[in-house]
C-alpha cells in the first residue's frame, strides 16, 4: 500500500505540549496520534526525536513493544475480537473465525479497501457480555456468529 | 466548587450532604453504566428514560443517576430504583415506557420484568432478596450501585475522604501503618503481601518516594480492578493519599489499561474535582501535606502488571520486568522507594481507617482478612462481580451466589488466578477461598478471576490457550520464558491438532518444571502453572487426545464430529434450519443426519437441540 499521509505538525505539537514534552508519555503521545491517524506514521518519529530528546532507537522499541501502537495503516474500522478467557469458554473462536471468512483477512491484517482492520485483543473486561468484540471505541456484547456479520453489515453500510 | 480550606470546611460540606438524606433512601432511578451494561446498551435506555420522564413531567421530581457497575452484569442493563429498591433486570429501551408509567408514576409493579430466581423460580422484587447480592459482604463494591462516579459529592455523602481527614488530623504516619499492618490487608493483585509491611520498608528508605496504583489489570476474565475505578474512583484516590501521608510521598501515579477508557475518563473527573475541593495537591485540606496523582496509560501489554515492568513503561520504556535482586520499595520508579498496590487493596485502605483494623480483622480467615472481589465468569449462570469474605467456599460462590452452571451441564473446573493460575477439577469444590487454601491444590487467588467451566471445555485446549496467551505476552528477555513456553505451545498445538505422542506429558512436565524454576520473573514462573494443574487433575483427557486421537469435550476439531443419534432424534428440524453450512438433512419427523463433509463443527446444532440428539464422537 502507497503511504502518503500529509502530517500535521502542529496537531503532534499540541500533542507533545499536552504531555509537557515529557519523555516518559512516549507512549501516551503516540496513541494520541494513533488517535488521528489510525496508527503512527513514521515520518512523525524524527519529530519525536527532536522534540522528547529520545533516541530513534527507543521510538521504535516502544512502538514495536507494545500492541496498542500501530506503524502500518489500520482500516477505518478497527475490529478488535475479545479473546479473553471467558469469552475463549464462551465460543470467542467462532466468532473470530467468523470474521475472518467475511471480511477474507487474517488478525493483524486490512481489508484491502480500508475499511476493517482485524485484531485480536486480550480481555476487554466486559466478560459477563462475552464474546465480545470492540469496534473503535464501541464495545458489543451478548455476539453469536450471525450477530457479529450483521454488525459488520451495519459498519459497511454505515461507510457507505 | 469551592476550595476547602481546613478540616472544619470539610466537615460542615459533609454534614450539609448527609443532611439531604442517605442516597438509597431519595427518590431516585439508579441505572448501571458500567462497560459491561453498555455493550449490552444503558445509552440507548438512558436516552429513553430521559424522554419518558418528559412525557410524564417526572423529569424534575425523581433523579436519574447513571451509576458504575452494580455486579450482576449478567442481567444488564440494570435498573434500581430507589428508595424501594426495586430491581429491574435486562431493561431494553422497549421497557422504559412501561415502568414510567406504571411504576414511576402509579407505583406499581411490571410482573413481567421482575428477577426470576431460576433455583426457586419465585419473583423477587428488591435486589437485597436476591441470592446473587444477599450473599454477598460488599464493604468495597456496595456503593457502587448507588453513586455517580464522577460526582464527588454523591462519594463525600456516603462518607468518603473522612479516612483522609482522620489521616491528616488525627493519627501520625506511623499509627496508620500500625493500623494497616494490624488489618492484616493482604494485595489484592494476587502476590498477596501484607501491605502494611510493604508500606513500612518503603517508609524506611531515604529518596523521593513515589505512590503508585497498578491498574493494569492483565488477566483476561478479571475485570474487578475496572469496575472500581469506573464506578467509584474516589475510593482509589483516598487510599493513595491516605498511603502517601504513611509512607511520606508527594508523587503518585495511577497505570492504568489503554483497554479502560470509561475507567480513565472517570479517574481523571475524579482527580479535577478532588483537586478542585482541596482533597488532593497543594497543602491539602491546609495540613502543609502536598500530593498529586498522575494517570499513566499502558499499551496493550500484559508483562506491564509485573511491577518492574510496570515501572518501566512509566518511565516512558518498553516494560521490560528486571531481576528484583533490590525490591521497588528500595529502588524502583526513577530508582527511587516506590510504593506499588493493586487497585482494590488502595480501595480498601479508607474502609479500614473508618472503621479499624479490628472490625476488618474479624472478616476473613486467620491469615487473609477482609472481603476480596472475585469476577465469576464463564460457564455459570450467574456471571458477574462478586464481593465475599476470605473463606468463602468455591461452592458457595459458583452454585449458591453463582446459580451454578447453565443449560443443565456438568461443572468440570474453576480456573482461579489468570494465566498463572490453575484449573481446580470438582473434588475441591469445599476448598476455602483465601490465599494459603487455594496454594495447596496448585492454583493461586491472583487478581480474582474466576473462570467456570463445564463438560463442553476441554482443559488441554484451555492449557493450549494459556500458554499461547503467554507466549505472545513474554517480554523476551530471558531463554526459559521465550524459549521455554514456546517449545510448550508446539507440543499442545500438536496434541490438539492430533499429532500427539508419547513421552509429550513428559515433556510437559519437564519444560514447566524448568521455566518455573529459572525465569526472571513472574509471568514466565508462573506461565507453567494452567499447564501442570491441567495435567495433574485431567491427565486422562491429554491421554485421550494422544493415544485415541479424541477430544472429548468436543472442542479440538481434528478430533472429533458431531453425530445425531437416531434413537432420541425427533426430526423437529431446528438443527438443519440453523445450521450455517446446510449440513444437516432429514425429513419432518424422521432422525436427521449429519454430512460429514460439509459440517465445519460450528456447533450450532449441538448448542441448539433441546433432545440431547447430537453427540460428540
Amino acid at each position: 500500500m502507497e503511504n502518503t499521509i500529509e502530517i500535521d505538525l502542529k496537531k503532534i505539537d499540541g500533542i507533545i505540549d499536552h504531555y509537557s514534552g515529557s519523555k516518559e508519555a512516549l507512549l501516551m503521545i503516540m496513541q494520541d496520534i494513533s488517535d488521528i491517524y489510525n496508527y503512527v506514521p513514521p515520518e512523525v518519529i524524527p519529530v519525536l526525536v527532536k522534540k522528547l530528546g529520545v533516541k530513534e532507537s527507543l521510538v521504535y522499541s516502544v512502538a514495536t513493544f507494545y500492541k496498542t501502537i500501530s506503524l502500518k495503516p489500520r482500516g477505518k474500522y478497527i475490529v478488535s475480537v475479545c479473546t479473553g478467557t471467558a469469552c475463549h469458554v464462551r465460543g470467542a473462536e467462532k466468532i473470530t473465525d467468523a470474521l475472518r471468512g467475511e471480511l477474507g483477512i487474517e488478525e493483524g491484517e486490512t481489508t484491502p479497501d480500508r475499511l476493517f482492520t482485524l485484531e485480536a485483543v486480550r480481555c476487554i473486561g466486559c466478560c459477563a457480555s462475552g464474546p465480545v468484540i470492540n469496534v473503535n471505541k464501541d464495545t458489543h456484547g451478548g455476539l453469536d456468529r450471525s450477530i457479529a456479520l450483521k454488525l459488520i453489515d451495519e459498519y459497511r453500510q454505515k461507510a457507505s | 466548587m469551592t476550595k476547602l480550606k481546613d478540616i472544619e470546611a470539610f466537615e460542615k460540606l459533609q454534614a450539609a450532604l448527609q443532611d439531604k438524606g442517605q442516597l438509597k433512601d431519595r427518590k431516585l432511578i439508579s441505572l448501571c453504566a458500567g462497560s459491561g451494561c453498555g455493550a449490552y446498551g444503558t445509552a440507548k435506555v438512558h436516552e429513553s428514560l430521559k424522554e419518558e420522564l418528559a412525557k410524564h413531567n417526572l423529569q424534575d421530581k425523581i433523579e436519574i443517576k447513571l451509576t458504575g457497575c452494580h455486579g450482576f452484569c449478567e442481567k444488564g442493563p440494570i435498573m434500581v430504583i430507589h428508595p424501594e429498591g426495586i430491581f429491574y433486570p435486562q431493561v431494553k429501551p422497549e421497557k422504559v415506557p412501561e415502568i414510567v408509567e406504571k411504576t414511576l408514576q402509579n407505583g406499581e409493579l411490571v410482573k413481567s420484568f421482575i428477577y426470576k430466581d431460576p433455583a426457586t423460580k419465585k419473583e423477587l422484587t428488591h435486589e437485597h432478596d436476591i441470592p446473587f447480592y444477599k450473599l454477598q459482604q460488599r464493604i468495597i463494591f456496595g456503593n457502587n450501585g448507588l453513586i455517580d462516579p464522577t460526582s464527588i459529592e454523591d462519594y463525600i455523602s456516603v462518607g468518603g475522604y473522612s479516612a483522609l481527614s482522620k489521616a491528616l488530623f488525627k493519627l501520625k504516619p506511623k499509627d496508620i501503618i500500625d493500623e494497616i499492618k494490624k488489618s492484616g490487608l493482604r494485595g489484592r493483585g494476587g502476590g498477596g503481601f501484607p501491605t502494611g509491611i510493604k508500606w513500612a520498608t518503603c517508609a524506611k528508605h531515604e529518596g523521593t518516594r513515589y505512590v503508585i496504583c497498578n491498574a493494569d489489570e492483565g488477566d483476561p476474565g478479571a475485570y474487578m480492578d475496572r469496575s472500581i475505578l469506573e464506578g467509584n474512583p474516589h475510593s482509589v484516590i483516598e487510599g493513595m493519599i491516605v498511603g502517601a501521608i504513611a509512607i511520606g510521598s508527594n508523587e503518585g501515579y495511577v497505570y492504568v489499561r489503554h483497554e479502560y477508557p470509561l475507567a480513565v475518563t472517570n479517574l481523571t473527573i475524579a482527580l479535577e474535582s478532588a483537586r478542585e475541593l482541596g482533597l488532593l495537591g497543594k497543602n491539602i485540606l491546609g495540613s502543609g501535606f502536598d500530593f498529586d496523582i498522575h494517570i499513566s496509560r499502558g499499551g496493550g501489554a500484559f508483562v506491564c502488571g509485573e511491577s518492574t515492568a510496570l515501572m518501566a513503561s512509566l518511565e516512558g520504556r518498553p516494560g521490560r520486568p528486571r531481576a528484583k535482586y533490590i525490591h521497588t520499595v528500595a529502588s524502583g520508579f526513577k530508582d527511587s522507594p516506590s510504593n506499588l498496590n493493586n487497585v482494590e487493596t488502595w480501595a480498601n485502605v479508607p474502609v479500614i481507617i473508618n472503621k479499624g483494623a479490628d472490625w476488618y480483622a474479624a472478616i476473613g480467615t486467620e491469615h487473609s482478612k477482609g472481603t476480596k472481589i472475585f469476577s465469576l465468569v464463564g460457564k455459570v449462570v450467574n456471571t458477574g462481580l462478586v464481593e465475599v469474605p476470605m473463606g468463602t467456599t468455591l461452592r458457595e460462590i459458583i452454585f449458591d451466589i453463582g446459580g451454578g452452571i447453565p443449560k443443565k451441564k456438568k461443572f468440570k473446573a474453576v480456573q482461579t488466578g489468570g494465566p498463572s493460575g490453575g484449573c481446580i477439577p470438582e473434588q475441591f469444590l469445599d476448598l476455602s477461598v483465601d490465599f494459603d487454601e487455594l496454594a495447596k491444590v496448585g492454583s493461586i487467588m491472583g487478581s480474582g478471576g474466576m473462570i467456570v467451566m463445564d463438560q463442553d471445555t476441554c482443559m488441554v485446549d484451555v492449557a493450549r490457550y494459556f500458554v499461547d496467551f503467554l507466549k505472545d505476552e513474554s517480554c523476551g528477555q530471558c531463554n526459559p520464558c521465550r524459549e521455554g513456553l514456546k517449545q510448550m505451545l508446539d507440543i499442545l498445538t500438536r496434541i490438539c491438532k492430533g499429532d500427539g505422542k508419547e513421552g509429550d506429558i513428559e515433556t510437559l512436565e519437564e519444560l514447566g518444571a524448568m521455566i518455573q524454576k529459572f525465569s526472571l520473573c513472574g509471568l514466565g514462573t508462573s506461565a507453567p502453572n494452567p499447564v501442570l494443574t491441567s495435567i495433574l487433575y485431567f491427565r486422562d483427557e491429554y491421554e485421550a487426545h494422544i493415544r485415541d486421537k479424541k477430544c472429548p469435550a468436543g472442542v479440538c476439531k481434528p478430533l472429533f464430529h458431531y453425530e445425531i443419534d437416531p434413537e432420541t432424534c425427533t426430526g423437529c428440524g431446528v438443527c438443519l434450519r440453523k445450521c450455517p453450512q446446510t449440513a444437516v438433512s432429514g425429513e419432518k419427523k424422521k432422525a436427521h443426519i449429519i454430512d460429514q463433509a460439509n459440517c465445519i463443527k460450528c456447533g450450532i446444532c449441538y448448542e441448539g437441540c433441546k433432545f440431547d440428539a447430537i453427540k460428540i464422537c
